[in-house]
């Protein structure tokens, strides 16, 4: 047997060491993004389901100035710490709206009441029903949408506090 | 030993606060009474990948949103719409992701020569073994 025979089994062994050494260093992305990216936000109508809070429909989100949207439940941990950032948000002028996914009245006033309200109107998506015709696969995940009702930009995971210059970019561009 | 207990307990709760608090959709683990759509429906569910447990079928899953994407599809085809249209109709939303059926884009094309490939690998090897033989 010649010697390139002889040892191209340990070449091939330390291919696979590389490749595998490789695909643990840079993790593949696991996230399913929207591929509504730059398309029509699907038309919905969702409940109320807080009496003090106005319903979210696909029409509110098409009045000329860009919206962002935030899909969150009350259940959900990460959605506590993104909504201080959403109201840091809300404070550089950003309007937000909410899809509470799955959630009960009460759960989510107490959400609001002890984490704050940054939330213009806020819609009930009870069966996840907008949420998936969003192309969103959990919560938290928000949606920049233009002024004509287009999502320009999906956010997969909370908005961290760092990002929020990335956001204030994302909606001058959608305006 | 207490403190560690005590952190292993937070830990092991965790999973437990990625739910809701509301029942499952009504659809989700109930079968149609029609027998021909309830089928249908399996076999569609089947072949639709969940978002929350990657791996797995939303037939399979017992992941909130997969229960709701179950509840989904069986309500459009019990109002009489096709399998391949609630297909398509997600597939426009999450991409061919979502499915498990294989497509005929380009990207599959190494999978659909795969056998062909092979075959051919196989029967070049059995030709070169009764040569040998016949050699020897």
């Amino acid at each position: 047997m010649s010697r390139a025979v002889r040892f191209a089994p340990l070449v091939f062994l330390l291919a696979i060491i590389a490749a595998l050494v490789w695909r643990l260093a840079t993790p593949v992305d696991s996230n399913v993004h929207s591929t509504l990216e730059g398309k029509p936000l699907p038309a919905f109508d969702l409940p109320p389901i807080l009496p003090s809070k106005p319903a979210l429909s696909s029409a509110d989100l098409a009045t000329g100035r860009p919206h962002l949207v935030n899909v969150f439940a009350s259940w959900c941990v990460p959605c506590v710490t993104e909504v201080k950032v959403l109201q840091a948000l809300k404070e550089r002028g950003v309007p937000i709206d909410g899809i509470a996914i799955r959630d009960r009245a009460p759960d989510l006033a107490d959400f609001l009441a002890r984490n704050g309200d940054p939330y213009e109107r806020i819609g009930s998506d009870s069966q996840s029903r907008v949420q998936i015709s969003l192309g969103s696969s959990g919560v938290p995940e928000s949606f920049v949408v233009d002024g004509k009702g287009v999502i320009r930009f999906q956010q997969i995971g909370p908005i961290e506090a760092s990002d929020v210059p990335m956001i204030l970019s994302k909606i001058e561009q959608a305006r | 030993m207490k403190r560690f207990l005590l952190i292993f307990a937070l830990v092991a709760v965790q999973p437990l606060w990625a739910d809701s608090n509301l029942p499952p959709a009504y659809w989700s683990d109930r079968q149609l009474p029609n027998p021909r759509q309830e089928a249908q429906a399996q076999a569609l569910m089947q072949e639709i990948r969940c978002l929350v447990c990657q791996g797995q079928s939303i037939a399979d899953s017992d992941a909130e949103l997969a229960g709701d994407m179950r509840d989904l599809v069986r309500r459009r085809i019990a109002a009489g719409e096709k399998p391949d249209a609630i297909r398509a109709w997600l597939i426009q939303r999450y991409g061919t992701w979502i499915s498990y059926k294989p497509t005929t884009e380009p990207a599959a094309w190494p999978l659909w020569l795969a056998p062909f490939g092979l075959l051919l690998i196989g029967a070049w090897l059995v030709r070169r073994r009764i040569r040998l033989r016949r050699g020897a």
